[in-house]
């Protein structure tokens, strides 16, 4: 914030309304330092102090954290399928949130009542929409088995979270269907943003759908799709509940990312330093992607 | 001046698109897409039903393997039996979950009405930096930073309070509540404001009386946004609170199913109960939403 620069023919009004900006967002900035803030200058601390298990603090630990994280066995598997549920699940949101949108653009009637749908798994509580689909995986009295069987593609049920690959797509996939309701509201709104005249222009041109598609609706898409993007990579590395409530990321770290990762270091293991140097590495991988982000929305901000 | 200015486009102009196909749709265009469309709704909301249905079916045929799709009996009282249940405490915790979300609904606005208010009438030194803040903050979840939450909470003496849980709640929600207010302040024309100040209003008086009112969708969004972060929020209360009584519904809900118990027809009746108003509300102001989560990053 910017204080008064003592100017010496500033008077005591002047002086005062400069402070005037503090006065109206000194709660939102407190707030914001104070609760936001800190804790990001706590973690890197911590990352650095060595802190026994019952939570003392015994010293400056250097990067002795981060050494035992990195000598961590697991920790190699844990970051590549941390990469793979990443880029999975927004890659996919991001196709399916595609057709969605078109879908939800176009006229049909009943349009209202399938967008109400949409918003269900979007305000519904994530862990809970989570914890439904382990009910329904379960192997014995799991209706995706039953559904399976009846049609014929299975004659046994399968016990899908029982296993780690299996487990990790299932999640894989609740992720998506979590991720796809705000993904293709983000898309609707930007094909609500193209003009009419652009597709007149294009059918005059002769464009079939396919070709109209492509080079014209595609490309003006391109700032929703970056922003959503984003938002999803960050919302989708953050993602605690759906792997928390399906399989703890068990059995042993078969299923962790490394943002579970990181909370079993802390609150299972009791290795509180270790777990501040996971979470460090987690927080700088997104804070380059807000970077990214910052650039786009700029770049817009500049534009428009 | 910073780039990052506020938005003075009215977020609703971002939202009902326009159907664009000028010539009449062929019959079975029409048809095809209704099909579609409302398979596309039975995928979304097959979970939620599946909820409802085991809800609903008596305890002992959540146990038949293979499992049947209706209940044998209809078992209603499944959502009555819920609130007396004692472990976990259902009812005790959804007067929590509501406190925890209504005060930290208010904290939020409280503090961040007047922030977006004077970001958007006034440039100082500062503002910039301040929006800055605001647009970085906006992508900090609190699960990212738990470690440093959980450490902060302790040396404040504020694990396991209602207080911990609001301060957080308040704080990760303020940046998308500054972000869509600024939006709506900015774009209420500042002469509406100096009339109603010209007639002796007062400058609150004319913020009070006229401003707020003119922003008053976005300011629901604000409320309802928040309202649901706070409700919904997991993993914060899961790793601050301990106690018992200082349980949110949500955190309460995983109880239902542990080494000791299975009562995955009172889990989902619980849910349900937490899900259904929420989802409710979300009606209300999802077309407001969009160009607040995106901070202004789409037209």
């Amino acid at each position: 914030m910017a204080p008064a620069r003592g100017s010496r023919h500033a008077g005591n009004s002047l002086r005062l309304r400069a402070l005037e900006p503090l006065l109206w967002l000194g709660p939102a900035l407190a707030l914001i330092l104070g609760v936001v803030i800190w804790p990001v200058v706590e973690m890197v601390r911590t990352s650095l102090m060595d802190i026994s298990s019952t939570g003392v603090t015994r010293g400056f630990a250097g990067g002795a954290n981060y050494a035992e994280l990195f000598a961590e066995p697991d920790l190699p598997g844990v970051v590549l399928r941390t990469l793979v549920w990443v880029v999975g699940v927004v890659t996919a949101t991001i196709t399916v949130s595609l057709a969605l949108a078109q879908l939800l653009n176009s006229r049909f009637p009943g349009r209202r009542m399938v967008r109400w749908a949409l918003i269900v798994p979007w305000a519904a509580s994530v862990l809970m929409t989570a914890l439904t689909w382990r009910w329904m995986l379960n192997n014995f009295y799991g209706v995706v088995n039953r559904v399976l069987m009846d049609v014929g593609i299975l004659d046994k049920p399968v016990n899908w979270l029982a296993h780690p690959a299996q487990a990790f797509a299932w999640m894989m996939a609740v992720a998506v269907f979590v991720s796809l309701p705000f993904t293709a509201f983000v898309i609707l709104s930007g094909l609500g943003t193209i003009p009419a005249e652009v597709y007149e222009a294009a059918r005059l041109d002769g464009a079939g759908p396919a070709r109209t598609y492509l080079s014209v609706t595609l490309p003006l898409l391109r700032p929703s799709l970056l922003v959503a993007a984003i938002i999803n990579v960050i919302n989708v590395f953050n993602s605690f509940p759906v792997i928390w409530a399906m399989t703890r990321g068990g059995p042993g770290f078969a299923t962790d990312t490394t943002t579970t990762y990181m909370y079993k270091l802390a609150f299972d293991n009791q290795a509180v330093g270790e777990s501040a140097a996971m979470a460090v590495v987690n927080f700088a991988l997104i804070l380059l992607v807000v970077l990214v982000y910052l650039r786009v929305v700029r770049r817009r901000e500049e534009i428009g | 001046m910073s780039a990052v200015t506020a938005r003075s486009t009215t977020p609703q102009s971002a939202t009902t698109p326009s159907t664009t196909t000028r010539r009449r749709p062929p019959r079975l265009r029409t048809v095809v897409l209704t099909a579609v469309g409302w398979l596309v709704a039975l995928m979304f909301l097959a979970p939620y039903l599946q909820m409802l249905l085991t809800a609903l079916k008596p305890t002992p045929e959540l146990m038949k393997s293979p499992p049947s799709y209706l209940p044998s009996r209809w078992e209603w009282s499944n959502f009555a039996d819920v609130w007396s249940l004692k472990d976990p405490p259902v009812s005790d915790a959804l007067w929590f979950s509501l406190y925890v979300a209504g005060m930290s609904t208010l904290l939020t606005l409280a503090v961040g009405l007047p922030a977006a208010y004077y970001t958007a009438r006034h440039r100082f030194r500062g503002r910039g930096a301040f929006l800055l803040l605001v647009l970085v903050t906006q992508m900090f979840a609190p699960t990212a930073l738990l470690v440093g939450i959980y450490r902060e909470m302790v040396s404040l003496d504020l694990t396991d309070t209602a207080e911990g849980l609001i301060l957080v709640n308040a704080a990760f929600n303020l940046p998308f509540c500054i972000w869509i207010l600024n939006a709506y302040f900015a774009s209420i024309p500042k002469e509406l404001e100096e009339a109603a100040y010209m007639d002796g209003a007062g400058r609150l008086g004319a913020m009070v009386r006229i401003t707020l009112p003119l922003a008053l969708p976005g300011v629901v969004t604000a409320l309802v946004y928040t309202f649901i972060g706070a409700w919904n929020e997991y993993v914060v209360a899961l790793t601050i609170t301990s106690s018992g009584d200082r349980t949110t519904l949500t955190k309460a809900i995983p109880g239902f199913v542990t080494a000791y118990q299975e009562q995955w027809q009172y889990l989902f009746a619980t849910s349900l109960i937490a899900i259904v108003p929420v989802v409710v509300l979300f009606v209300f102001v999802e077309r407001y939403l969009i160009s607040g989560l995106t901070a202004g990053g789409i037209k």
